[in-house]
């Protein structure tokens, strides 16, 4: 398959086979085209040059109604849900036959039990989790019988259990006979579930491999190009100064659909990481709100920056007493859509980067520390006169938190740092913020990816429904122990022990 | 008694225009697109009509032209906003001053024509009956048609899958265009609808209501019929309650006149803006409601490349 966008060849004469019952993953950084390949597969691209083969048959896949027709069913990354639908009504959407709702409620049911994937046919979309939402698009999938399944990156928003869960799902589809098309930059998932694995990098086939023959790291090694170093972790207890503290937060919820906050207490020291895990929807965006100032808290005192009572403070006077944050939605959050990266970079970076004299906003200068951050982060735009919605996903996410560490903040709250970013950029992202903690800054890591948290973080606890876990020492936790900490079990005496002696 | 019937009627035929409207602008923006254009469309819909009867003397004539012409007007308006990507609120607007403009010069020559005005159709039996005989079933085609209309849409928006899919659209035109439905196709069916029951309003006007032409002879109805549709949520049955009740203010406002009763016509007319202003505050007080039935992708453009 051959496919070329304007500047750029996404997709240069790739091949990639796919056996009835074979888990086959397709590997490769972002920009690899990997979407590219997946979107002609699916019908919503048109290649340029090549052939699709199903079941031996040479097919044209025009649209995603000819795809589902011919048995080729897909998870999208970026959810195709409608917010104000059922999910009943919605699964009727992406199907090709018109189908009575109350039976076809009665089927989601059925397959929801079968394959462990609960799910209330009743419920309107927005009132769902991330989780739960992705569950819907399996079920629709599922529920076509398809000969073929694509996942894009699954199980970035799930629990621990919940993957496992999954997997079992996806192992029995596969001995069931279904095909299975799994995108994934998690190398150690890719190594559990898959057969086989064709590498993409820079729109090119690098190899197609047996996954049992390779190891994680030469799997890394032919996505990138090159050797992926590991991340390094405190072992010893960090014991810099508290500078974020938060005393007994109470935050009662804005409406019906977001989580209340309970009784926060959290402390990270200069130098530190703490990671914060959970399954989305926990209260991590209002946690996240309630730091930076988003949303002031009742009370001054349960936010305390160095030693000031904070609370009562809004975004920006937090900003000035050094206290930098990231959130995890980038468009409309931490980037403002149409404006072009220049503007995006004054917009959090005016104050301490002196931007901005007597209320003229000083462009030469803004321009050039919109560039440095470009060129720091190595993010792939043209120019930084483009429009920050014109960047992919992981490039403008390196562009945000590229703006954040540029400024070298006291505190840094980061939610998702690395969600949909690949591998390279990660490892860049995790690298400059553990170097921003050993010049003596106290980082929050807000995150749903568990090996993340535990590869970077000191401390780590874990939120669910609003209410924060102790902290823990990460190097005397496990992944199944943080696990039972987001589903919201207390752990054992021991367990606890064992952190209140460290 | 003998006041009270002729209001009555007076508040079905003050209600039939808006509700006609208002129904075809809900339908435009459930699937997505803010069309403001719905004065303009009611006036076209209103002067074409009225020439058609003129010259073709028959009322079903004059009926069907009232649509194309509020559809043709929707049809540019379809055109800019979704092929060009122009934005949809100064479009809607240019519609509407383009409308009252075009209006005026076309009905030029028709200003003192009088028009008997639409048969009434009585429907045997009922409409003998005492009292409520008279008022609801004793009325000309296009009453009992906007009755049926929400009776229609009210069933395709909710129980048909084509209604589904138009409100899926509106609500996220990104997700429908991964699932494969055409996304520019179903809103240029929506915003047409909407402007044919834009025209069948004016033609209302001009056939029934006061039939005659006068210039801007929709006098606002067509921005009442746009806060109509938030004030009902975007739902057909609150469109239809919306309709009557804001009919009824505006006849209220005329009796409150002649029996001098000391309230400004003013207010009278500022009534159904002040309530949709209030209906919006407490909508937005509520973010589920919002949420359930609000078109997220209202008045967004959509650009299929992304």
């Amino acid at each position: 398959m051959t496919k070329a966008f304007p500047g750029v060849l996404a997709n240069d004469s790739i091949d990639l086979k796919i056996r009835p019952g074979e888990i086959h993953a397709l590997l490769g950084e972002n920009g690899a085209g990997k979407s590219t390949l997946v979107k002609m597969i699916y019908g919503i691209l048109k290649p340029d040059a090549g052939t699709i083969l199903f079941n031996g048959r040479q097919v044209e896949i025009e649209s995603p109604a000819r795809a589902r027709e011919l048995g080729i069913a897909m998870v999208f990354q970026h959810f195709s849900l409608f917010d104000s639908l059922s999910v009943v009504e919605n699964i009727s959407l992406g199907m090709n036959k018109v189908v009575d709702l109350q039976k076809l409620a009665n089927e989601i049911t059925e397959v929801s039990k079968r394959y462990g994937l609960p799910l209330d046919p009743k419920r309107h979309v927005y009132t769902l989790s991330v989780g739960e939402r992705q569950r819907i698009e399996i079920v629709r999938c599922l529920l076509q019988e398809p000969r073929l399944l694509v996942m894009d990156e699954p199980t970035s928003v799930l629990t621990p259990q919940e993957v496992k869960k999954l997997f079992l799902t996806l192992n029995r589809l596969a001995e069931e006979g279904l095909g299975i098309l799994y995108i994934s930059h998690k190398l150690d998932e890719i190594k559990e579930l898959c057969h086989q694995a064709t590498i993409l990098r820079l729109g090119k086939r690098i190899g197609i491999v047996d996954v049992d023959d390779e190891s994680t790291s030469s799997l890394a090694n032919m996505m990138m190009g090159d050797e992926l170093e590991k991340n390094d972790r405190h072992h010893t207890p960090v014991t810099g100064a508290i500078r974020l503290q938060v005393n007994r937060l109470n935050m009662p919820a804005k409406d019906s659909t977001s989580i209340s906050l309970s009784n926060i207490n959290l402390d990270v020291r200069a130098g530190e990481i703490v990671g914060i895990a959970g399954v989305a929807g926990n209260g991590q965006d209002e946690l996240l709100k309630a730091l930076n100032g988003e949303r002031c808290a009742p009370e001054a005192a349960s936010i305390i920056i160095d030693n000031q009572p904070a609370g009562k403070l809004g975004p920006n006077p937090r900003r000035r007493a050094g206290l930098a944050s990231v959130p995890e939605k980038r468009l409309g959050h931490g980037a403002i859509p149409d404006m072009d990266l220049v503007d995006n970079a004054f917009m959090t970076g005016f104050y301490r980067m002196g931007l901005l004299a007597k209320g003229i906003i000083n462009y030469p200068k803004t321009r050039i520390f919109a560039q440095k951050v470009i060129t720091d982060f190595s993010v792939k735009t043209s120019g930084s006169s483009v429009p920050a919605e014109s960047l992919s996903g992981g490039n403008l996410q390196k562009f945000i938190i590229g703006r954040e560490l540029s400024q070298h903040p006291e505190i840094l709250i980061v939610s998702q740092p690395t969600w949909g970013v690949d591998a390279g950029a990660a490892q860049t992202i995790h690298r400059s913020l553990r170097q921003l903690a050993t010049q003596g800054a106290a980082i929050l890591v807000i995150s749903q990816d568990l090996d993340e948290l535990m590869a970077m973080s000191d401390r780590i606890g874990a939120i669910c429904g609003g209410r924060l876990s102790p902290l823990y020492p990460t190097a005397k936790m496990t992944v199944e122990k943080v696990g039972l900490l987001m589903a919201g079990v207390a752990l054992e005496e021991g367990a606890a022990d064992v952190a209140s002696v460290s | 008694m003998d006041l009270f019937i002729p209001a009555l009627l007076t508040i079905i035929t003050a209600a039939t225009p808006l509700l006609f409207a208002a129904l075809g602008e809900m339908v435009t923006e459930k699937s997505g697109v803010l069309n403001l254009g719905v004065e303009g469309m009611m006036v076209m819909g209103a002067i074409v009509g009225f020439v058609a009867e003129y010259y073709s003397g028959s009322a079903t004539m004059a009926i069907v032209a009232s649509i194309l012409a509020g559809a043709a007007m929707a049809a540019i308006f379809a055109l800019l906003v979704l092929e060009f990507h122009a934005s949809q609120v100064p479009t809607g607007l240019a519609l509407t001053i383009f409308g009252i403009g075009l209006s005026a010069l076309v009905g030029q020559s028709m200003i003192g024509i009088a028009y008997e005005g639409l048969p009434k159709i009585s429907i045997p039996v009922l409409s003998s009956i005492p009292v409520i005989g008279p008022l609801l079933f004793q009325q000309d085609f296009l009453v009992y048609l906007s009755i049926v209309m929400v009776a229609a849409i009210h069933y395709f928006l909710n129980k048909t899958r084509a209604g589904l899919i138009l409100r899926a659209v509106g609500d996220s035109h990104d997700a429908a265009h991964a699932m494969g439905y055409s996304v520019v196709k179903i809103r240029f069916m929506a915003i047409l609808f909407g402007g044919a029951m834009a025209g069948l309003s004016g033609a209302y006007l001009s056939l029934a209501y006061s039939p005659m032409w006068i210039e801007q002879m929709t006098a606002g109805r067509g921005w009442i019929a746009l806060a109509l549709v938030v004030f009902a949520c975007w739902r057909t049955l609150r469109v239809l309650l919306g309709a009557y009740l804001f009919g009824g203010i505006s006849i209220l406002q005329l009796h409150a006149q002649a029996l001098g009763i000391g309230i400004p016509s003013q207010v009278m007319s500022m009534l159904p803006y002040l309530a949709t202003i209030f209906v919006l505050v407490i909508i937005s007080r509520d973010v589920s409601k919002i949420k359930l039935n609000a078109p997220a992708s209202l008045g967004r453009a959509f650009h299929p490349s992304r």
